[in-house]
């Protein structure tokens, strides 16, 4: 069970670094939310409190409905682009995505946890970082910005809930960086507000360099 | 006296929660001042009487705490005082940031920022220094334009990635603790049963938070951000993002360095201390070099300066001295020069560094202390960067690291030629199309020259109970006296 989901998320990441459509980006990571939700409750096995049931349904509520609504109705309001509009190509995209997915498989043999539920948590989770950071860096919209951090963040919070077993509160801090990510959201509405920015493209904050 | 650590925290915080529902016109005016001199009488109090705690494991203050606590304070205060007049001078249109929002936010950025000074817990760290970024982006926003939102934007995206990868390295280091049986993420567990942390878990850790909190501090290659919030903040804001906050995220990799030094892992990150603190005094200068922004130019100096004590803490020996004593001493003049910046930019209308010539005909007052700044932060005697620096440059001597003495000591003199090369032509010369002198207020360069004055009489008297505080906070970071 916990294995199926883990490649159901590492799936996911890999849907997310050759889609083209905003939206359907915007569904997959909110899959990825949920998940991961899941995740929470199947991974911890038996030490599982009621708390932290209730923690994993809220980790699953924000980021598999709060968020994705939220960025839904900022692109409608915003009238953004429905295309990905990368930097970095699909094909090549894939590719780095399969050389960082090496990566994470090797950096979880390099760093052993003690009392592992599954070979497969730590990579997935370093691949989920790798490919959120990926995705901020390569794509050009606000937008995509903020999904590629949702997707960062939830490659952390994956880390943690394994890592983590002492001190289930700290994991739970992963929470305020859902916080940033409402701020990002703000942010995009700004981008749309302020008259002199017609697009959302982050490509055109390029006022100020030296 | 564990009242005296509440205080510090919700005075601030309530001041700034009266700012935003307290609507009568002139309260925020009342407010901001208040407020700051309050957090710096109480920080006075600290110095007096160091307040106990009843959970030291999750906020105390401790030497290095109370430096940080000490600088963001004292800086607050100046920014507050300089802050009602320029608001009133800058042409305000309707989108600007309204004063009790201004006001509220800054407030509750100086609390954020207190919490930063007395986390003694890894995970309240972190949330701390979450809090300082949240509070602080609606201020870099003030002026509410194409430009400040680009400024906001790129600092929200770089310092949460930071952010981020800081937490990852917070759980790295809960799990390097796990092996020791602490469910704890007190510094002073940690300090405490540093021998039985899994080292690797640690390094990973260590490493993680470099670049996390280095990317909030404004180290080079994860500087990019900095420069343009920095320009794009209105002055006052400037000069607390520049003097006290990268502090407080130096404060973060000083925290992780004590654990690393007490588990024996010195020499692991002091490499990496040195490549990053090398990389960004090198890399200011390539843009000091060319700025034609002034504003910029500081913001790059910063770049410069965080680099600074990065190599300080990767020296170690006498290093660490160095380092605490620099922060201080960047912080004073760096806020002092944001804020006559602001002055600049109110007589030209201009952060152009070719739209303003003449400055000493159309505003003497800052023109005069604008000089005075720019001698104390390129590292003239008497001023304290300068001792800074010396400290700095002879702890890499006595380090055995020549080359590295060499080379910064050659970097610093360019970045010296840059800046006055950039500088001094705003001061001297004819006024552009013959602008008549503005009218300066004292609150407009006051600030600036009590916190000038305070690093001059620090590069020539040490008064003893900093120099005790310096030389414990430097003994915890692997410095020898």
């Amino acid at each position: 069970m916990t294995n199926t989901l883990l490649i159901l998320i590492l799936l996911t990441n890999l849907r997310l670094l050759i889609s083209s459509r905003i939206h359907a980006c915007v569904r997959w990571v909110a899959a990825q939310g949920i998940l991961l939700g899941l995740l929470a409750v199947v991974g911890r096995q038996a030490d599982i409190t009621l708390l932290g049931i209730l923690f994993a349904l809220f980790t699953a509520a924000i980021k598999g409905w709060v968020f994705p609504w939220l960025i839904f109705r900022a692109i409608r309001e915003s009238e953004i682009r429905r295309e990905m509009e990368p930097y970095v190509g699909y094909n090549l995209s894939l590719a780095i995505g399969l050389a960082a997915l090496g990566v994470s498989f090797w950096l979880g043999r390099r760093l052993p946890l003690p009392g592992l539920p599954g070979p497969l948590f730590v990579p997935v989770a370093f691949f989920s970082m790798f490919a959120g950071l990926f995705l901020i860096v390569s794509r050009k919209q606000a937008v995509t910005q903020a999904l590629g951090y949702l997707v960062m963040e939830n490659g952390i919070y994956l880390f943690g809930v394994v890592a983590v077993r002492d001190e289930p509160l700290l994991v739970e801090l992963g929470v305020l960086l859902d916080l940033l990510v409402a701020v990002f959201v703000m942010g995009i509405t700004m981008f749309h507000i302020q008259r002199d920015v017609e697009s959302l493209d982050a490509n055109q904050l390029t006022q100020l360099r030296d | 006296m564990e009242m005296l650590l509440h205080a510090l925290l919700l005075v601030p915080a309530a001041a700034g929660a009266l700012a935003f529902v307290w609507r009568r016109p002139g309260a925020a005016r009342f407010l901001l001042p208040a407020g700051a001199a309050a957090h710096a009488a109480l920080t006075a109090a600290a110095w007096l009487v160091r307040p106990a705690s009843a959970h030291p494991n999750w906020l105390a203050l401790d030497d290095t705490g109370l430096l940080f606590l000490s600088i963001a304070s004292a800086l607050f205060l100046a920014a507050a005082a300089y802050a009602p007049g320029y608001l009133r001078g800058r042409d305000r249109d309707a989108r600007t940031m309204s004063e009790p929002l201004f006001a509220g936010c800054a407030l509750l950025f100086l609390a954020s920022m207190t919490l930063v000074t007395l986390s003694r817990h890894f995970g309240l760290l972190w949330v701390a220094v979450e809090a300082t970024t949240l509070a602080s982006a609606p201020l870099i926003y003030y002026h509410r334009d194409a430009r400040s939102l680009e400024a906001t934007w790129k600092y929200l995206i770089l310092c949460s990635v930071g952010i981020a990868l800081a937490l990852l390295g917070t759980f790295s280091l809960s799990v390097a603790g796990e092996g020791a049986g602490l469910a704890c993420l007190s510094v002073d567990e940690l300090v405490r049963r540093a021998a039985g942390l899994n080292p690797t878990w640690l390094q990973a850790a260590a490493l993680l938070l470099l670049v996390g909190y280095g990317t909030k501090m404004g180290l080079a290659p994860m500087h990019t951000w900095l420069p343009d919030a920095h320009s794009e903040a209105p002055s006052m804001v400037s000069a607390l993002l520049s003097g006290a906050l990268l502090n407080c995220a130096f404060l973060g990799l000083l925290r992780v360095r004590q654990v690393v030094v007490a588990a024996g892992l010195q020499a692991f990150d002091a490499g990496a201390f040195l490549v990053l603190g090398v990389l960004s005094v090198g890399l200011a200068w390539v843009f000091i070099l060319r700025q034609a922004d002034f504003k910029r130019l500081l913001a790059y100096s910063s770049v410069e300066h965080m680099g600074l004590l990065a190599i300080g803490i990767g020296l170690g020996g006498g290093g660490p001295y160095a380092t605490l004593f620099h922060a201080l001493n960047h912080s004073l003049v760096k806020a002092a020069l944001f804020l006559l910046a602001g002055n600049l930019l109110t007589a030209y209308g201009s952060k152009a560094v070719e739209d303003v010539r003449g400055a000493l005909r159309v505003a003497p007052r800052t023109a005069r202390f604008w000089l005075v700044g720019l001698f104390a932060i390129t590292g003239f005697p008497p001023f304290g960067v300068f001792v800074g620096k010396f400290l700095l440059l002879r702890a890499a001597v006595q380090a055995g690291r020549i080359g590295l003495a060499g080379l910064l000591a050659v970097l610093l003199a360019m970045i010296f030629i840059a800046m006055s090369a950039r500088m001094l032509p705003m001061v001297f010369g004819p006024a552009p199309g013959n602008r008549s002198p503005v009218r300066e207020r004292w609150g407009a360069v006051l600030p600036s020259l009590v916190l000038l004055l305070i690093s001059l009489a620090l590069g020539l008297w040490l008064p003893a109970p900093l120099a005790d505080v310096l030389a414990r906070a430097a003994r915890t970071l692997g410095g020898a006296p």
